[in-house]
């Protein structure tokens, strides 16, 4: 693949700044409406969330039961959402591709979740996290949403403790907080490095007593293909049942899609081999705006690819960056030599060398940004894969030297372990090799302060919104957001637009839901008679290589043009010559993957013209159009602080932008520096 | 490396399986397990011939989803999950076996592909505490010992992924419930259900028709996360003590 010609575009756009007005993505989108409302209410932002929700309808006990809801995904966000309403005395059906609700990917999140309990007396409160939420976001999120989020924090930690979420103690027996991502307050709770996995069992198991209860039914293995919408309200879902290969149509009152986000467009992330944007996708194509679509996260400290047969990747914490030091060789023949002969003065610790204040501890863009540059040079290491060497070594050996073997090993717990077991190489010996690699997307469907979509009657909660993060999430800020929208956010929109219901009663036999599930077993036809020739995998790995070159750490005009063209070329010969073998009414991965793929595609092409679109640098979005001298991102904030929201169109056209302008009454907008 | 694998198929929940045979060349030590088996996969898709289905999903080790029974072992030869193992645990030229876990609760639904819902319905008994949203006290309000803390989360990193009941010659998930009845019997807010919890628990188990457990401690050498076997003396002696409460 040929490598974009950045110099040229930073070169043309740093002469082009004093010009202004581009608009890169002519050609490519249909300029919209405005979104004007977002249903967020005046007055203090203190008060808003208060008032909302003494605003919001209630819905009488007794009618709940008569009040049919379906949860998409059961993570963090959806099973939350599915045991509060369930406790509630709505009927609740909950839906996962995984064999249990419990598997879902909130499970794999390390770190912490934030909270701003202040049980440390240092400052911290819900402003400042509010604060430290929107500046980590870049001024590219809603206020009233993240002071929300701020707000509920707290309860979340109170409703998990009760739950049992055995968090770290102190030896008096209270919780133990650390300070995590950069921010200077501790307000992050944790359960060691497991503590994704420890929320997601809390909110599981009360998922799970809702089942025996009787209220929530659990519906496993079954993939949500396409939304059903009457009347222009979300009305239930077509489902494979991924067993049988049965098409179901489930229908309710209303649906609430928690369906993760979508990184494994890139093929490679650190996202479950299942995770994908096939139900936030179809119900982009049902009416749903889709946001920011071009906002990811890279995370710089992950195990670089081994070879072509890499299936995901691995993250490391970043906490490995407090003491380890990232360095390169500083010429391209030291490349292939074992690091430890590397004298002192043939290493470059890049790092250190162009940000001499901040040193290893950058924030996670500048530090990915820094080592792609450094690999796109030709300096990078590890093994070949595709003709490049893509990592950068990660070395321990002066913290060995000052804090001893086993000092590392009770500071990073098992993580030298883990990195072992993956690479076959001893990081107390050899140093280790770390790559960036797609983690979190901050992009999502479009949502307004109650969480419903442009669809009415379509709720979307968790890291399938766009709405808290803005062009960048915080450490430990996912599984806060997730449980906010599940437990403590959501139950209380939702019932106002339930008070409504129960809506007029609809059968299998109305013309949208035939239309639906036609639609989904056309589909399936198809890719299990087009007999090709090649894989759906493959398909996928060279979309995911398309991505990265063109619409990951780095972006530009030409690069995301070139983007477009390839994804849209790709995209037609996987129609005619993907391999899909096995049959429709039995368990088929392969077909599972193909429908995936193909949505993958869609949304694929259209992170790029939103990345083309947004012609500035914000959190995890750098144009390299858009830079200092110094090579740091630059915003612009009097052409860009907008929500970009883009409405489908149509199979044969472009894209719709809805711009939804950001303001900030509680809050002053800066631009960040960490020379 | 090259490979012989000889790999479980079979079509559906009530179709005959059999052992089929695959010869598999250029396998790189670096390669994990079910990468392994993904290269297979690919072969076999150019070759006209269904890819074999088998489970996973983070391919990081927690989230339970992957488990394959190799060469006879519970997720292979390491104390790991299926999804961390590496192939640089085998040799060049070996001959490897694959089937799907064990166990008459886990019916195989396709090729290395179970039903583990059991479980679900397990906790579904009584593996939580009840507190509905909303209602949960200030977190600080109720201290807990720092070493009960810890041993709660010990086992509390149990992932459900089902090693225990395919290495049990019984087919026992007392480990299982073992790791859930301590994780939150060591906790003050699990105590008011916790006879209940074990009685309902157990007789879920018994009746979703796992075996019980003789003490072979085959489940804690196949566990990837080494829940340790106490917890199922944990879980005897708290179902006595609910008996003797008269539950």
């Amino acid at each position: 693949m040929d490598m974009p010609d950045t110099v040229t575009a930073a070169e043309a756009s740093l002469s082009g700044f004093l010009d202004g007005d581009y608009d890169d993505a002519v050609g490519y989108y249909t300029p919209g409406t405005p979104l004007v409302d977002t249903k967020a209410p005046d007055g203090p932002i203190a008060e808003r969330w208060q008032n909302r929700k003494l605003e919001a309808r209630l819905v009488n006990p007794s009618n709940r039961r008569k009040l049919s809801v379906i949860i998409v995904g059961t993570g963090l966000a959806g099973a939350s959402a599915a045991a509060t309403l369930g406790e509630a005395g709505y009927n609740v059906k909950a839906f996962c591709y995984q064999d249990s609700p419990r598997r879902a990917h909130s499970i794999a999140a390390q770190g912490g979740i934030n909270a701003a309990k202040n049980y440390k007396e240092d400052g911290d409160s819900v402003h400042r996290l509010f604060y430290d939420t929107v500046k980590g976001g870049d001024y590219r999120s809603r206020e009233s949403n993240v002071y929300r989020l701020a707000e509920v924090s707290t309860n979340i930690i109170d409703q998990c403790v009760a739950q049992g979420v055995p968090f770290a103690r102190e030896y008096g027996g209270l919780l133990d907080n650390r300070s995590f991502g950069g921010v200077q307050v501790s307000r992050t709770f944790y359960a060691r490095g497991q503590t994704g996995q420890q929320l997601l069992i809390g909110a599981y198991q009360a998922l799970e007593r809702q089942v025996a209860a009787g209220t929530v039914s659990t519906y496993t293995r079954h993939e949500m293909l396409e939304l059903i919408t009457v009347d222009d309200k979300a009305r239930g879902i077509v489902a494979r049942d991924m067993v049988t290969g049965e098409i179901q149509t489930h229908l309710a009152d209303v649906v609430v899609l928690a369906s993760g986000g979508y990184g494994n467009v890139f093929y490679l992330s650190t996202n479950a081999m299942g995770c994908n944007v096939t139900a936030a996708w179809r119900a982009h194509r049902k009416g749903a705006y889709m946001a920011n679509p071009c906002y990811t996260q890279i995370h710089p400290t992950c195990i670089p690819v081994s070879g072509s047969h890499q299936s995901k990747l691995t993250l490391m914490s970043e906490s490995l960056r407090n003491d380890g030091r990232i360095w390169v060789p500083k010429n391209q023949a030291d490349c292939d030599k074992d690091p430890r002969d590397i004298p002192e003065e043939d290493r470059d610790y890049y790092l250190e060398r162009i940000y001499p204040s901040f040193g290893n501890l950058v924030p996670r863009d500048i530090a990915s940004r820094a080592a792609k540059n450094v690999c796109d040079e030709g300096r990078g290491v590890g093994p070949e894969v595709d003709g490049v060497r893509r990592g950068v070594y990660l070395d321990f050996a002066s913290a060995i030297e000052r804090l001893g073997e086993q000092g590392i090993t009770e500071k990073y717990d098992n993580l030298f372990d883990m990195y072992e077991r993956i690479t076959g190489e001893n990081p107390f010996e050899v140093p280790m090799r770390i790559y960036p690699a797609v983690h979190y997307v901050m992009g999502g469907l479009w949502v307004d302060y109650d969480l419903q979509s442009t669809i009415p009657g379509l709720f979307v909660t968790g890291e399938a919104n766009f709405s808290d993060h803005g062009a960048n999430r915080l450490g430990a800020s996912a599984l806060m957001q997730g449980l906010a929208d599940g437990y403590f956010v959501l139950p209380h929109t939702i019932r106002d637009y339930l008070a409504d219901g129960p809506f007029e009663e609809i059968t299998e036999d109305h013309p949208a839901v035939v239309e639906a599930r036609e639609s989904v077993k056309g589909r399936i036809d198809h890719f299990l008679s087009v007999n090709g020739t090649r894989s759906v995998d493959s398909y996928h790995r060279e979309l995911g290589n398309i991505m990265w070159e063109y619409c990951g750490m780095e972006r530009t005009e030409t690069g995301l043009k070139k983007a477009i063209d390839l994804i849209r070329s790709l995209k037609d010969d996987f129609y005619r010559n993907v391999k899909v073998l096995g049959g429709a009414e039995t368990l088929n991965q392969s077909l599972e993957k193909a429908g995936r793929v193909a949505d993958f595609f869609e949304l694929g092409e259209l992170m790029c013209i939103d990345a083309l679109n947004r012609r500035e640098s914000c959190g995890g979005h750098f144009r390299g159009e858009s830079q200092t001298e110094d090579g740091e991102a630059l915003r612009h904030d009097d052409e860009y602080a907008y929500v970009a929201a883009w409405e489908w169109a149509g199979e044969d056209s472009i894209p719709v932008l809805h711009k939804e302008d950001l303001v900030y009454t509680a809050i002053e907008m800066k631009q960040r520096s960490y020379k | 490396m090259k490979l012989t694998l000889k790999i479980w198929r079979q079509d559906g929940p009530t179709a005959e399986g059999a052992i089929h045979t695959y010869q598999l060349d250029d396998v790189s030590p670096d390669m994990s397990f079910l990468e392994m088996l993904d290269v297979l996969n690919e072969q076999l898709n150019a070759e006209g011939e269904e890819p074999i289905a088998f489970d996973s999903d983070c391919r990081e080790g927690i989230c339970g989803m992957c488990g394959l029974m190799i060469n006879g072992d519970a997720h292979g030869p390491e104390v790991t999950t299926t999804c961390q193992l590496h192939m640089r645990s085998f040799s060049d030229g070996e001959t490897i076996t694959i089937e799907p876990w064990r166990s008459e609760a886990f019916p195989v639904l396709k090729d290395l592909v179970v039903d583990r819902s059991a479980f679900d319905r397990i906790i579904q008994q009584g593996g939580y505490i009840s507190v509905n949203t909303g209602s949960a006290p200030e977190a600080h309000s109720v201290p807990v010992p720092r070493d009960d803390a810890l041993r709660a989360f010990n086992v509390a990193t149990c992932i459900g992924c089902g090693a225990c009941v395919a290495a049990c010659p019984n087919g026992s998930a007392s480990l299982f419930m073992g790791a859930k009845i301590t994780h939150l019997g060591e906790l003050p807010q699990g105590q008011p259900e916790r006879d209940s919890r074990v009685v309902n628990m157990v007789a879920q188990h018994d009746h979703e028709g796992f075996g019980g457990c003789t003490n072979i401690g085959a489940c804690t050498a196949a566990c990837p996360k080494e829940i340790p076997l106490d917890v199922i003396s944990q879980l005897n002696k708290d179902l006595r003590t609910a008996i003797k409460h008269g539950h």
